[in-house]
């Protein structure tokens, strides 16, 4: 009763691929939510996903590894040195040769830095310290960075966007680029945009990543999602940067 | 210790109807899940919450399976005088986590 | 596009059995009833004084806010002492008691609560005097799109 008719369907043949969002009318899926959720997210003292930046903020100032060294030894005032970091990741790391997004700088950090192991994906700790630094940004728009070996990564993602892929043939653009707005049985179809990672999402009941989330978008067209930290995820997500470039951070996001 | 969010006015004139609200992670397994195996998750719940103000309980609640995980709670109390409001969540396999604020009233 | 409905119905109609495996015995209506006989003893029940605000159509039925506010002046003489929520598909009736009195200033309670269907939720307020009076909500719960894979 709550699948989506053939209405629905219709759509997703009909449109034919290819039309990006026009830059004007880029929104954060923040607007497509019921007044009830967008309120929970702006509301600090009702959004779940605080309680992660109130448990990253206790791990910034954790001591850890054989130096006994927290974040904030070397970082200090992350309110200061954090403000804007978030808003141009996956960066470029130039001493691996590889793209990196804010959760791997972290594990460089622990690796390099700290001299411990990083923390797992999607375990509470590395959650809640992604979403505490990303918090730092809150407000200020997504600027990726310029260098030419972020635009390859980017393209790459790009061309995972546009591409068919899972047993049910679906490109992630013919969705999010050619039908968003539109809705899937009774959830409107976003536009896709990575503004407020790690999000409190009511469907886990708990705070996940963007990784979490493309992976979840990966499961639903039934293709084999790529494991975490996999450099497609990271490509995806440089790509979806670039895209959402200039809105504004919402980290701690609420999403359906 | 879980992460507790609690929101107390600092300062409140006497007979102000001040509200509380109240935030705190806790997956609230409900018992009725099956795990990766197929077999049903135990239950895991905060089962009772409390206020106090300088000791005397001015609010409590029963919560049961079908409460959100991450409990969220917002109530109201009169500001009688200064001192101290408590807030006590207990629940299955020990859980118990008490936040305490001051309150200021003139 | 050439995708398949039935390939569509397969992926939607997997994340839905999913979910009803995940609430396995629902309450009925009936044991909802049940449940409020007990709350009140077997009292009788009026409806009116108790306003219970669930938004129509809920995104995601792991968290529906809820907010109840009940009509009493909140004084020695008269107050609420007990507000209870039912609901009617869940797989137990009760979802929260809270216990008030004068000292609350406001018969009010703010909270979010899990729905596994569409579904409606019954509020029960105990006055001072004894009696009992109920306010009722009709609440709408749809499904997230891409959820977990299996
Ligand atoms: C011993 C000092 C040290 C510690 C401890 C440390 N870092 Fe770093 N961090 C650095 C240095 C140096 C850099 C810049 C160079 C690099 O990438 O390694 C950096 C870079 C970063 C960046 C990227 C900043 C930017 O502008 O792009 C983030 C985010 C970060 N650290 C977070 C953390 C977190 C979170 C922790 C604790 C888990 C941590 N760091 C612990 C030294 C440290
Ligand atoms: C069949 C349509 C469909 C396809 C194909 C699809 N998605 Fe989605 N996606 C959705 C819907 C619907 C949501 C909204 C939330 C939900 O599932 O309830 C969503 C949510 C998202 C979000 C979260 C946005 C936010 O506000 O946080 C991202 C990011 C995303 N999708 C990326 C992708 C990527 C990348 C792909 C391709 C690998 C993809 N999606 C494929 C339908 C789709």
């Amino acid at each position: 009763m709550r699948l989506p008719g053939a209405a629905a369907l219709t759509l997703l043949l009909a449109s034919p691929l290819g039309a990006e969002i026009r830059p004007d009318e880029r929104r954060s899926d923040f607007h497509q939510m019921s007044p009830e959720t967008r309120a929970m997210q702006t509301d600090d003292t009702a959004n779940p996903g605080m309680l992660a930046v109130l448990d990253g903020e206790a791990l910034w100032r954790a001591k850890a590894g054989p130096a006994g060294r927290s974040c904030a030894d070397c970082h200090g005032d992350a309110r200061i040195t954090m403000r804007g970091v978030a808003a141009r990741y996956p960066a470029w790391n130039a001493a691996r040769g590889t793209p990196v997004g804010l959760a791997g700088q972290i594990d460089i950090c622990r690796a390099d830095r700290q001299g411990i192991s990083a923390w797992p994906a999607e375990s509470r700790e590395r959650l809640a310290v992604t979403a505490y630094v990303a918090h730092q940004s809150r407000g200020m728009p997504i600027s990726p960075p310029g260098d030419p070996e972020m635009a390859a990564a980017r393209e790459r993602g790009g061309r995972l966007f546009t591409a068919r892929m899972g047993q049910l043939d679906l490109a992630c653009a013919a969705c999010h680029d050619d039908n968003w707005g539109k809705r899937l049985g009774g959830t409107p179809i976003p536009q896709a945009h990575p503004v407020g990672y790690p999000i409190y999402r009511l469907e886990w009941q708990a705070v996940g990543s963007l990784q979490r989330r493309l992976r979840n978008c990966l499961s639903g067209v039934r293709a084999e999602p790529f494991p975490y930290d996999a450099p497609e995820l990271i490509e995806l997500e440089a790509f979806l940067m670039q895209r959402a470039a200039g809105l504004p951070i919402e980290t701690p996001a609420v999403r359906p | 210790m879980a992460r507790a969010l609690v929101n107390i006015p600092k300062t409140a004139r006497r007979g102000d109807v001040i509200e509380i609200r109240t935030l705190i992670s806790h997956e609230m397994e409900t018992g009725y899940r099956p795990g990766p195996n197929g077999v049903l998750l135990p239950r895991d719940i905060i089962t009772r919450f409390t206020c106090t103000y300088n000791g005397v309980e001015v609010f409590s609640a029963e919560l049961f399976p079908a409460m959100s995980a991450n409990p969220y709670l917002v109530f109201t109390t009169v500001a009688s005088e200064s001192g101290t409001i408590a807030l006590t969540w207990t629940g299955d396999n020990g859980f118990s986590q008490t936040e305490t604020a001051t309150i200021e009233v003139a | 596009m050439l995708v398949s409905l039935s390939r569509r119905e397969v992926l939607l109609a997997g994340s839905a059995a999913s979910f009803v495996l995940a609430v396995p015995a629902l309450a009925s209506p009936e044991e909802m009833n049940e449940a409020i006989r007990r709350f009140t003893s077997g009292a009788e029940t009026k409806a009116g004084r108790v306003r219970l605000d669930l938004p129509p159509l809920v995104e995601n039925g792991n968290a529906a806010p809820l907010a109840i506010l009940v009509e009493s002046p909140m004084t020695e003489a008269d107050h609420v002492r007990r507000i209870a929520v039912f609901n009617e598909r869940n797989p137990q009736p009760n979802v929260i008691t809270a216990h008030l009195g004068p000292r609350s200033g406001r018969a009010s309670l703010s909270t979010r609560i899990r729905l596994a269907n569409s579904q409606r939720i019954t509020a029960v307020a105990e006055m001072s005097d004894g009696s009992f009076w109920s306010g009722t909500a009709d609440v709408i719960v749809t499904l997230a799109a891409c959820i977990e894979g299996a």
